[in-house]
């Protein structure tokens, strides 16, 4: 079928329509009309369409029936039937022309026989020109066909398997390229650990475990009853009922806080009880009592702290305390009564520490038996109990007084801040300070307070000293000996004069105290003098003698270095005269420009140069140098004599010639010097062949400079010059395997990588450990490829 | 131990690392007692072993008079023995999962045997037996899958359940002495034939890739556990050649120590160094970037090297040879061998470490370089020396007396390519 490219319903022509053209041509033919044959020769195969072409079939048909052919009558008769029916369905069906003979007269007025039989079809008339000619297409094959070369020959077997290689090879060693970036990973890793898969200890899970496992002894079989009875869950959850009701209540952040919190408690804990324990096995009796009074203090301030939050239990507490305290009175313990007391009573006439004993019982009798005063405070009125405070106790020690030691004399009980504290700031506490700085040594106290403390100690030292040297030599020797130890908080203590001043009431002690401060400030030795035995007025005179002195100095040694500088440069002026005079007559400068420059500069130029290079007799200063090396070089006697060996000894004594000869080895004369005739050279021989033999001669491979392979040596890797961990590191071993493991080959799977190797991002195969500092290590370029 | 490591409190911290370092290569020489133990039970030379790929106490061994032993390394006793073939056993391998081996012999069979020992009363006979047309010299299991390479006449794969190759591999004929798998890129197969040529397969396209032809012979070769592309080529002119597979113009590394034939190759576990066996009655080893062995082994009683193996937990080496006794020595000399305490060990590393630092000088240089060796093999060394230096300096006289660039010179590691076909 041709040209169905028609959008319109086709009109097809019979099947056999072309059948009878056979014969060539047929004198009935004649008769068809003329223009219609000229068509059908023009559009010889061309499908008829359109509406009219009906009632030329109708017309064609009667004419053609009136004809009436012998032979190709049945044929024809069938043809018309199939138009008939085609027309009726109102479709038509074509049939192609087709040629089957050649015919050869083709001329204007012979026409061929060709669509002899045919009708002529109106659309065929009808039929536009189409652009497309059907020699179109056979063109275009030709000149295909004109293109296309011969098909070459096949490759021969060789060839082909050759080629085939060659691609394969290409693709493969691609594939086996992509393990180049793990491979020089692992050559340049620090550290390999084989086997690379390193099995994970898997922790096989409680359930599996316990399903496989059966009681089979008695007393297994009694647990597994236990557990049974709690309802513990062998299998899945893993916590009885209880335990997960529990852990609803809690959630993970309240569990996971309260265990902090017991964490820390127990920490604090045991803390406290280390602490405890070195407290308890403190010895000191000055800490126990120290530690007493800190204690009785903090009572105090409790007792305080109650009584301003909860006066009933305060008024219990106090009277419980007064119990206690008559208890006391009652028990006759610190009368001189007791077995101790009597020895002690005793031993009191001969040993002063018995006595010092005795003395501070016989203190705490009274001050036990002492009639409690009842005061009203002033600060807080109507609290009657706060009176018959035991604390309230006021210390034998009378305050105001100068002369006696406060804290060897006994020791003022806490209370004893109070008054204090009420009598102001006008009557300095003296042991009020003296308590402070006790207590530094349990709790921190600020710097003030330190400050204050210090200058109160110092005060009474001084006040002491000044008062009553005699009185209490024990105390005494006690303060002093005890000062050392705080004198070093001086130097820290003077770099606030100011702030004092602002604390300090305005005593003139204080005042004087401070000035002494601000002067002593300057040397350590100065407060260290202080510290020992210095009064005030002591102390300033020979702090001026000192200043005096001190200017005096520095006086001198301006003096001295004036003198030391006019010295030189006398001394200068004249070692240049004498070179200048010396020079002149040894200097032979022969150099022509040096002639040129005498000439132009005359004498002037001479004598600068001259005074430049005064002293330099570079000639002599070789000879001395090379006369020195070659003493060096020659070998020294080694003395093996040792005096006292087979004679007498002593001082004074020497050795025997004869031992002396025998034992002081004289070396054979050294080769003669390969300079020894060359005076203009030293030639060193000091090269020690000896040592060269041990010595690295030329730089090994893979370093770059002898400074790297210098540094490689220099730096120590033991463990006498690096830390544990140090020392590890630097002496990891490169390649890690372990006995009884099965290595297997580097695979896929071991480098997650491998199978995405994006060149250069690629992770490394294993771990690597960091790289050391020595950078010479480099692998070589031959491997890196 | 609080310590005060102030470097003014530990001078001279260099000399007494030097003093150390020397007592360590001092020490190192005196424990360097390599040689374990043999295990002697063959009635010919050792001409084969393979490796369990799952046990490293098995190893099996093949001889020249067609005998298989399966040998038990921490007992040193033979545990099975098994009448192969008739002739050599030529090769043999084991499977990678360890439950059978393959054997080849002169007889022109393939055998595949169980691991396991027959049950009592139960005959010795194995599993599958492939007869060929030809002899077949060597034969090479996958490492993953069910496939095995034989060579001969030429490189044939098989199919474990199949009696019929299932591709041949050709490039020109002659016989081919050895096959190897690559062991990471499993597909990849090597051989070496007796006309001097090194030819690589592709078994997944299963056609050759190329081919490299030297001055002589290669005996066997052995590819790198942990570097893909890397192998080593086990000559008959006294040398081993390590090649990158990818260019195969060059050896990437020429590793000459040996004075007579290197019969066969065996990598290390961790891919850094490999063992050689010559014809030379020694085992030598050497790492893999060095031109030079840093390990010789040899006993008086120790024939020719047939076949030497290390063993895959990197701690031992097999090497089987004439005299019928297979020998098991330690890979490194001086190592102490058992449970090290972590004082022992960090002592042991400490001294590594200064070993390696003091290396180039000149006096533990010599120390740890000394190895006493045979007469022979010391005449060889030293004659060989002399004919190197001569042909030396008759180049270069020749270079001398010639015009300029028309005597080029060619590295060592060109010389011995003859060429490379594609």
């Amino acid at each position: 079928m041709g040209t169905e490219a028609d959008g319109e319903q086709r009109v097809l022509p019979p099947p056999r329509q072309t059948l009878p053209r056979s014969p060539a041509l047929r004198p009935g033919r004649e008769r068809n009309p003329q223009v219609a044959r000229e068509r059908a020769r023009r559009f010889p195969a061309r499908p008829a369409c359109g509406a009219m072409a009906e009632d030329w079939l109708g017309v064609e048909a009667a004419l053609s029936a009136s004809e009436g052919e012998d032979e190709e009558d049945g044929e024809r008769r069938h043809q018309q039937l199939l138009e008939a029916v085609s027309s009726l369905s109102g479709r038509k069906r074509r049939k192609l022309a087709e040629r089957t003979e050649a015919s050869v007269q083709v001329s204007e007025f012979n026409v061929s026989c060709k669509g002899a039989g045919e009708k002529l079809v109106l659309s065929e008339l009808l039929q536009p020109i189409r652009p497309k000619s059907a020699l179109s297409s056979v063109k275009k094959e030709l000149t295909r066909v004109k293109q296309k070369k011969a098909v070459e020959l096949p490759l021969s077997k060789e060839e082909a398997k050759r080629v085939v290689r060659e691609a394969a090879y290409v693709t493969t060693s691609k594939d086996v390229g992509k393990w180049q970036q793990v491979v020089l990973q692992n050559r340049r890793a620090e550290q390999l650990v084989f086997p690379l898969k390193q099995e994970i200890a898997t922790v096989v899970p409680l359930e599996q475990v316990v399903s496989a496992w059966k009681a089979r002894t008695p007393l297994e079989q009694e647990i597994f009853g236990l557990l049974h009875k709690t309802q513990q869950p062998i299998t899945d959850p893993l916590l009885t009922p209880e335990e997960t009701a529990s852990l609803q209540a809690m959630s993970l952040e309240e569990a996971r806080q309260r265990r902090a919190e017991l964490q820390k408690a127990r920490v604090v804990q045991s803390y406290y009880e280390a602490k405890a324990r070195r407290e308890k096995k403190i010895k000191s009796k000055k800490y126990h009592r120290v530690l007493k009074k800190s204690k009785r203090r903090k009572a105090l301030k409790d007792f305080e702290l109650l009584h301003k939050s909860d006066p009933e239990a305060a008024l219990a507490r106090l009277e419980e305390l007064e119990q206690l305290r008559m208890q006391e009175r009652m028990s006759l313990k610190h009368q001189n009564k007791g077995k101790w007391a009597r020895s002690r009573a005793i031993m009191a006439k001969y040993d002063l520490e018995a006595r010092k004993a005795m003395q501070e019982q016989l203190a705490k009798n009274k001050e036990l038996m002492q009639k409690v005063r009842v005061e009203l405070p002033e600060e807080e009125p109507g609290d009657v109990p706060e009176e018959d405070l035991p604390s309230v106790t006021i210390p034998t020690v009378s305050v105001g007084a100068s002369g006696a030691n406060p804290w060897m004399l006994g020791k003022p009980s806490g209370p004893a801040e109070e008054p204090e504290v009420q009598e102001g700031l006008g009557d300095v506490a003296v042991p009020g300070p003296v308590e402070s700085k006790e207590e530094m040594e349990e709790e921190e106290l600020s710097e003030e307070e330190a400050l204050l403390q210090d200058f109160a100690e110092k005060r009474h030292m001084r006040q002491q000293r000044a008062g009553s040297p005699e009185g209490q030599g024990a105390d005494e020797i006690e303060a002093v000996s005890e000062l050392p130890a705080d004198s070093p908080i001086h130097p820290i203590c003077a770099e606030e004069p100011s702030s004092l001043g602002i604390e300090q009431p305005s005593q003139a002690q204080e005042e004087i105290l401070l000035s002494e401060q601000l002067a002593r400030v300057q040397t350590m030795e100065d407060v260290e003098a202080l510290a020992s035995e210095e009064c005030v007025e002591e102390q300033e005179k020979p702090a001026a003698a000192r200043a005096e002195k001190r200017a005096q100095q520095q006086e001198e040694s301006r003096a001295g270095d004036r003198r030391a500088k006019k010295a030189p440069a006398k001394k200068k002026i004249i070692s240049l005269q004498a070179v200048l005079a010396g020079k002149s007559q040894e200097v032979q400068c022969p150099s022509l420009p040096v002639v040129v420059e005498e000439e132009e500069g005359g004498i002037d130029q001479r004598g600068v140069i001259t005074e430049a290079f005064a002293g330099d007799d570079v000639v002599a200063d070789f000879r001395r140098e090379k006369r020195k090396a070659e003493q060096a070089a020659k070998p020294q006697p080694v003395n093996l004599v040792l005096p006292g060996w087979g004679e007498w000894g002593g001082t004074g004594l020497k050795p025997s010639a004869k031992k002396v000869k025998r034992f002081l080895l004289k070396p054979s004369p050294a080769p003669p010097r390969k300079d020894q005739h060359l005076p203009h050279v030293i030639i060193s021989e000091r090269r020690n062949i000896h040592a060269a033999a041990h010595q690295v001669s030329e730089l090994p491979f893979p370093f770059e400079r002898h400074q790297q392979f210098e540094q490689s040596i220099r730096t120590p890797v033991g463990p006498t010059w690096n830390t544990q961990r140090a020392f590890q590191k630097l002496t990891a071993p490169r390649v890690i395997t372990r006995a009884g493991h099965i290595i297997q080959p580097i695979s896929a799977e071991d480098i997650p990588d491998v199978a995405t190797a994006a060149g250069s991002g690629a992770k490394p195969a294993l771990e690597v450990v960091p790289k050391r500092q020595e950078q010479p290590f480099h692998r070589s370029c031959r491997r890196a490829r | 131990v609080p310590r005060n490591y102030d470097p003014a409190l530990h001078p001279f911290e260099v000399p007494r690392e030097y003093t150390r370092a020397l007592n360590a290569t001092k020490l190192e020489r005196v424990f360097a007692k390599p040689f374990l133990s043999s295990l002697d039970g063959h009635r010919d030379g050792v001409n084969c072993m393979a490796k369990h790929p799952k046990s490293l106490s098995t190893v099996l061994s093949g001889a020249c008079d067609g005998e298989v032993k399966i040998w038990n390394l921490t007992k040193r006793q033979c545990i099975r023995t098994i009448q192969a073939h008739e002739g050599f056993v030529r090769g043999m391998c084991a499977r990678f999962c360890g439950t059978s081996f393959f054997t080849v012999g002169d007889d022109k069979t393939v055998k595949q045997w169980k691991m396991e020992s027959p049950e009592y009363g139960e005959e010795e006979e194995p599993i599958h037996t492939i007869l060929g047309k030809t002899v077949y010299t060597g034969i090479d299991h996958h490492w993953k899958e069910a496939v095995f390479a034989t060579c001969g006449h030429q490189v044939d794969i098989w199919d474990e359940q199949r009696t019929s190759p299932m591709c041949s591999l050709t490039w020109g004929f002659d016989s081919i002495s050895s096959v190897k798998f690559n062991p990471i890129e499993t597909y990849l197969l090597g051989s070496c034939a007796s006309d001097r040529n090194i030819v690589l397969y592709d078994m997944r396209k299963s056609t050759p890739l190329k081919k490299v032809i030297l001055n002589m012979r290669t005996n066997t070769l052995c590819w790198n556990p942990m570097e893909a592309f890397v192998f080593t080529a086990a000559n008959e002119d006294y040398n081993l050649y390590t090649f990158d597979m990818r260019f195969l113009e060059s050896p990437v590394t020429v590793h000459m120590d040996h004075v007579s034939a290197v019969l066969d190759v065996d990598y290390s576990p961790t891919g850094k160094e490999f063992v050689s066996a010559s014809f030379d009655k020694s085992v030598r080893i050497f790492p893999v970037e060095k031109g030079h062995s840093r390990e010789v082994y040899h006993t008086k009683r120790m024939q020719h090297v047939i076949t030497v193996k290390w063993t895959s937990d990197n701690k031992y080496i097999l090497c089987g040879s004439d005299e019928m006794n297979i020998r098991l020595w330690k890979a490194n000399a001086s190592e102490k061998l058992g449970v090290l305490a972590p004082r022992e060990k960090a002592a042991m590393n400490y001294n590594q470490k200064l070993k390696e630092k003091f290396q180039y000088h000149p006096k533990i240089r010599r120390i740890a370089q000394h190895r006493h060796l045979p007469k022979s093999i010391f005449c060889q060394i030293k004659e060989q020396r002399i004919m190197r230096e001569a042909r030396r300096r008759k180049e270069l006289n020749r270079r001398k007396h010639s015009k300029p660039g028309s005597v080029p010179f060619v590295s060592e590691r060109k010389k011995h390519i003859v060429a490379v076909v594609k």
